[in-house]
């Protein structure tokens, strides 16, 4: 578990990272943000990059802040930087607050980047999750100038993007939930800072007894996060009851295309999914 | 004359105090010396290449890759020669010796993982380089076996996959089938498991060519038994070779049995001229260490109406992996050697099957044989109340072996001896234990919340343990200038806190402060014999020999002292490595003692020079400690996922050195056994590719699993086979961990035998959970 030879590169700027990732691209060169997943991956030698292009010696790219009305989180945002909500951030904050606990373990938050997760694309990144809920756009640097790519159009797949091999993913802006939004999110996992096995992340709007408006995304169960718009469906314009919930639920179950790997059968994933929409609903009416 | 009394309460009485660890300063405070950080000048790093396929012949092996790196030697079989194999334990059961496992792999590979040759570099990291380099070309001829109930296959042209069956049993099982009111039958299973240490293994070797002399650092457990095996290997004497044991992060029966890693690297030593290093990384311990656990179990019962057990009959399919080790069929044999536990069977008949499939080899982890057994066992006893309608405490009550049947002699064998529990109240063990939970109250809560719609239960399981296995152990204690003490002795620690205990042991019968106390352990230089550190038998073999040698040490103290202060020695107490004179107060201390022993000294007289003893404990039996384990759980319906909420221990250890420790062995081993019971499983796709082989697959309890414990340590059994009355307590959090939890999820899901395998995983209970349903038509 040692990794093979590589080159470490200091960039001057995102700009001079964008040039280098550029030249050395095609020999394996890589992105080093948090190196929460990338650094294992060398050690267990399933990542060989060429060489590493640093991002954590530049300034600046820590702090998330708000543009307008969306929240900006820049390329070197930790994970552990949402562990407390900030007020400006409002519902949004104290949604993210809420979900990151579910990411790893404390001190893997505060190395694991934001953006890092959304580059690595893991079918359970709770960060994945939430920007499609939120309706993210990512930003992207190369040598060609920049791109916004909207979320639903990031994940091709398990562990895999639309970003071009020399982008940097500088980044993402997550537009704000209005403050009269309710938002629950349920999570299982085989134990406290695994992966999920299936979460589910949502926002509604209730006037009086009904549901106005609601985003139902999921994560861990497909081979990408997505919202469900079959579940969503089931839910606007009904009254915000188990029953309600239920058929959301249920709606989901009969659309998701299930993951089943050795350890976990679809069919036990499928389930799942309507288990934690059901539960992710009725805490945010709670 | 009558001895005085003492003035003062004793203050060397250490036996029974909760005192601190002698061997945690220099662990807190990072001073420890582990394998790793050993390092001899000039060494090389070894790296294995491991086989990347289930099962095949190995086509062909192409070196010239790595060997084009400067520095780098490469060896195969080929190039190894002929090195005999590594060997087992001689038992009595026969015929395992062509399925020994060879250091590199001959013409075939067995498992993913195994060593097919070695890598010898500069350093670690080109090491692995080298290692990635070595193309091995499998020609996978036959299909892996990878279920021991599959039909066997060929080891060798002529050879089956099925080394031994082993049969134990008494009695008229037959009649006893056929006049029985009730049988019950039960097919169970237990998964794949191991222990797995916070350190990995590790091994550095370094030969002296001028003294023809070889050291080896890491391999621990069994020093003296290994040093004399890698003397046969070797053709050395055993004096040529010394085993040094430095700290070690965690042992649990897979740490410090002979690898063919610990021999590549001596091998290695020996021939390149150069010390060799070999550190184990976690994915290769996940393929290379010793597997456990893994059986199928088909036992039947035959009862009475009134709940009586009148026979069991067990048919054991043990999962061996590749190759037999070092243990041989130990795990098997004690498997249904001890698989009766507390209860009365009058006809008893047993098979276990060995069966060698294409995974990690297995041995011995943490209570082998009797986790699985006691989650078979107590499965069963809660289907037979299930069957008779019955309360399963009165169940086991009714057939629990009395105290005054004790000594009690099963007519069986275990780890070569016989089965003869020694003591024990198992009936009055489970009241104290139902108290002690506050049982009546836990099944209320889980009634109620059960009522509220919540799935809650509570379970348990009853054990018993084994401990203090022999055959011999020897000390030699001494005493210092300073009056400081020396103990000596060929056990080793994985950490267990048997310094401490030992020192304890010593102290209290010396008469001398527990902290002046140095145990020596797992040097092979330093005493010519030595069982190591295994099944439980430390602070029973090595206390009870450093019993012996301090009453003889305090007795030759005294006589000198008497001499000194110009008395008796009935007016002599020695305490807190003082001798006083209770007569006069006058007092000489341990130092002045053995300085007046000193070989030059006049006061010496014609007494052996010096303070030194040795004494021997021999042992023919083992001692069974027993207990209970009560969990309450909740399951999550909808997911299958069970968290433990509470959890009791009562456990009876005879004698209770220092009731922290036992605590601390109890609270780490029910980790251990919550881990076996819920989480962890080495598992296998079809083609036999381990998918377990990270910490992200292989699931380990963590602090945030463990549940809040309670352990009440009791001790209304003394072993009569010592005279202190110890007996074990390393594997007791483990037993029935099992049992408990199984025990709890079908209360909490009020489906009774729900649960026919472990670990209870989410997957497994919520597809179970839809079997179950539909066998009963809900
Ligand atoms: C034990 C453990 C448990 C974990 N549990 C979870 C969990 O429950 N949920 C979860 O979501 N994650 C989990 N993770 C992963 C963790 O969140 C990682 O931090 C995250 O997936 C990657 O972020 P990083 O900043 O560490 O990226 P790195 O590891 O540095 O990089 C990951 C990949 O993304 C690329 N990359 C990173 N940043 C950029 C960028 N700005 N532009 C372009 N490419 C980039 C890298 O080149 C690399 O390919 C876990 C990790 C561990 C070790």
């Amino acid at each position: 578990m040692k990794p093979a030879p590589f080159a470490y590169y200091r960039p001057t700027s995102l700009e001079d990272a964008a040039a280098r990732l550029a030249e050395g691209v095609d020999d394996g060169a890589m992105i080093l943000a948090g190196g929460q997943s990338l650094v294992p991956m060398m050690a267990l030698r399933v990542a060989y990059p060429s060489e590493l292009i640093d991002l954590n010696v530049l300034p600046d790219l820590g702090t998330p802040f708000i543009d307008g009305t969306a929240l900006v989180v820049p390329a070197l945002t930790r994970h552990a930087s949402f562990h407390k909500a900030d007020p400006a951030f409002g519902v949004t904050g104290r949604m993210m607050a809420e979900v990151v606990r579910h990411i790893a373990h404390y001190p893997i938050r505060q190395r694991g980047t934001f953006c890092g997760s959304l580059a690595h694309a893991d079918p359970s990144s709770e960060w994945a999750l939430t920007a499609n809920v939120l309706g993210a756009e990512l930003e992207l640097l190369s040598t060609r100038g920049t791109r916004r790519v909207p979320i639903a159009d990031w994940c091709d797949g398990a562990m895999s993007t639309t970003r071009e091999p020399d982008e940097i993913l500088v980044a993402t802006h997550l537009p704000l939930l209005s403050e009269t939004t309710r938002t629950g999110f349920c999570e299982i996992s085989r134990r406290a800072g695994d992966f999920a096995l299936g979460m589910a992340l949502v926002a509604i709007e209730v006037q009086g007894d009904t549901i106005t408006a609601a985003r139902v995304g999921l994560g861990g169960i497909e081979d990408a996060p997505r919202r469900i718009a079959e579940a969503e469906a089931e839910l606007i314009g009904q009254p915000a009851t188990p029953d309600t919930f239920a058929k959301a639920a249920d709606a989901a179950m009969a659309v998701v295309e299930a993951m089943g790997d050795a350890t976990t059968p679809p069919e036990y994933r499928r389930d799942l999914a309507g288990t934690v929409i059901r539960r992710a609903l009725a805490q945010a009416i709670a | 004359m009558t001895a005085p009394k003492l003035p003062n309460a004793r203050r060397s009485a250490w036996i029974g105090q909760s005192v601190p660890r002698l061997e945690d300063r220099p662990l807190v405070a990072g001073l420890g010396r582990f394998v790793a950080d050993l390092n001899r000048p000039r060494q090389l790093h070894a790296r294995i290449v491991r086989s990347a396929h289930a099962c095949g012949r190995i086509a062909e092996i192409d070196t010239s890759d790595a060997l084009a790196i400067p520095g780098v030697t490469v060896w195969t079989a080929e190039t190894l020669g002929d090195v005999p194999r590594i060997p087992f334990r001689a038992t009595r059961i026969s015929g395992l010796e062509p399925y020994v496992q060879p250091i590199l792999a001959v013409e075939r590979v067995r498992y993913v993982g195994e060593p097919v040759a070695v890598v010898f570099a500069e350093d670690p990291y080109v090491a692995e380089d080298a290692t990635e380099l070595v193309m091995v070309d499998i020609d996978e001829d036959v299909a892996p076996i990878l279920d021991a109930r599959a039909k066997p296959g060929e080891f060798l042209p002529g050879i089956g996959s099925e080394p031994t069956v082993v049969r134990k049993g008494y009695g008229d099982v037959e009649a006893a089938f056929a006049a029985a009111a009730h049988v019950v039958e039960l097919d169970l299973a237990t998964g794949r498991h191991s222990g797995i240490p916070m350190e990995p293994r590790g091994a550095l070797a370094d030969w002296d060519a001028g003294r023809q002399h070889l050291d080896l650092w890491g391999a621990t457990k069994r020093p003296h038994w290994n040093r004399d095996r890698l003397a046969e290997i070797f053709g050395l004497s055993p004096t040529q070779i010394d085993l040094h044991e430095p700290h070690v992060g965690g042992g649990f029966g897979i740490r410090g049995e002979l690898y063919p890693e610990d021999l590549l690297v001596c091998l290695g030593a020996m021939r390149l001229g150069r010390p060799v290093k070999w550190i184990e990384d976690r994915r290769e311990h996940m393929m290379a260490a010793n597997h456990s656990r893994e059986q199928q179990h088909l036992i039947r019962a035959a009862v009475d109406t009134d709940g009586r057990i009148l026979a069991i009959d067990e048919t054991l399919h043990h999962d061996q992996g590749a190759y037999v080790r070092t243990h041989g069929a130990r795990v098997a044999d004690m498997s249904i050697g001890l698989l009766l536990g507390p209860y009365r069977v009058p006809a008893y008949a047993a098979r276990a099957h060995f069966r060698l499939t294409a995974k990690t080899p297995a041995a011995t982890y943490r209570a082998p044989g009797r986790f699985e057994g006691s989650f078979v066992r107590e499965r069963l006893m809660d289907a037979i109340a299930q069957r008779l309608e019955m309360d399963p405490l009165e169940l086991r009550r009714r057939n629990f072996i009395r105290a005054d049947e004790m000594p009690f002699e099963r007519g069986l064998t275990a780890l070569e001896s016989e089965v003869v529990l020694d003591s024990g109240d198992y009936d009055g063990l489970l009241s104290k234990a139902l108290e002690f939970c506050g049982w009546s109250d836990m099944h209320a809560k889980a009634a109620k919340r059960r009522a509220d719609g919540e799935a809650v239960g509570v379970g348990l399981g009853f054990f018993v343990e084994k401990s203090g296995l022999g055959p011999s152990e020897l000390v030699r204690m001494s005493v210092a200038t300073d009056g400081s003490i020396e103990i000596v002795t060929g056990a080793a620690s994985l950490g267990q806190g048997m310094e401490t205990a030992i020192a304890q042991i010593a102290a209290d019968t010396l008469g001398a402060d527990y902290r002046t106390c140095r145990v020596i352990h797992g040097q092979t230089a330093r005493i010519d014999h030595g069982w190591g550190a295994h099944a439980s038998r430390v602070t029973v073999m090595t206390g009870e020999a450093t019993r012996r040698a301090a009453t003889e040490l305090k007795d030759r103290a005294l006589d000198m002292a008497a001499e000194l202060l110009d008395t008796e020695i009935t007016y002599l107490v020695l305490d807190d490595g003082l001798a006083t004179d209770t007569a006069t107060g006058h007092s000489v201390t341990l130092a002045e003692i053995v300085k007046a022993l000193d070989p030059v000294s006049p006061k010496r007289g014609h007494r052996t020079p010096g303070l030194t003893a040795e004494a021997w404990f021999h042992n023919t039996h083992m001692n069974y400690p027993y207990g209970a384990h009560i969990a309450m759980v909740a399951v999550d319906r909808d997911t299958g996922r069970t968290s433990v909420e509470r959890y009791a221990i009562s456990y009876d250890v005879g004698r209770a050195v220092n009731p922290a420790m036992i605590e601390g062995q109890i609270m780490g081993g029910l980790a251990q056994g919550l881990g076996g019971a819920l989480l962890e499983e080495f598992r296998y796709d079809e083609d036999g590719q381990p998918l377990s082989v990270t910490f992200a697959d292989y699931l380990m309890p963590t602090s945030a699993e463990m549940p809040e414990v309670a352990i009440q340590i009791l001790q209304d059994a003394p072993s009569p086979l010592n005279p202190l009355g110890l007996k074990g307590s390393g594997e007791a959090g483990v037993t029935a961990a099992g049992a408990a939890i199984a025990a709890a999820v079908d209360d909490a899901l009020q489906r009774p035998g729900l649960v026919k395998r472990l670990p209870v995983t989410p997957q497994y209970l919520h597809a179970r959970i839809a079997e179950y349903d539909a066998e009963r038509g809900q």
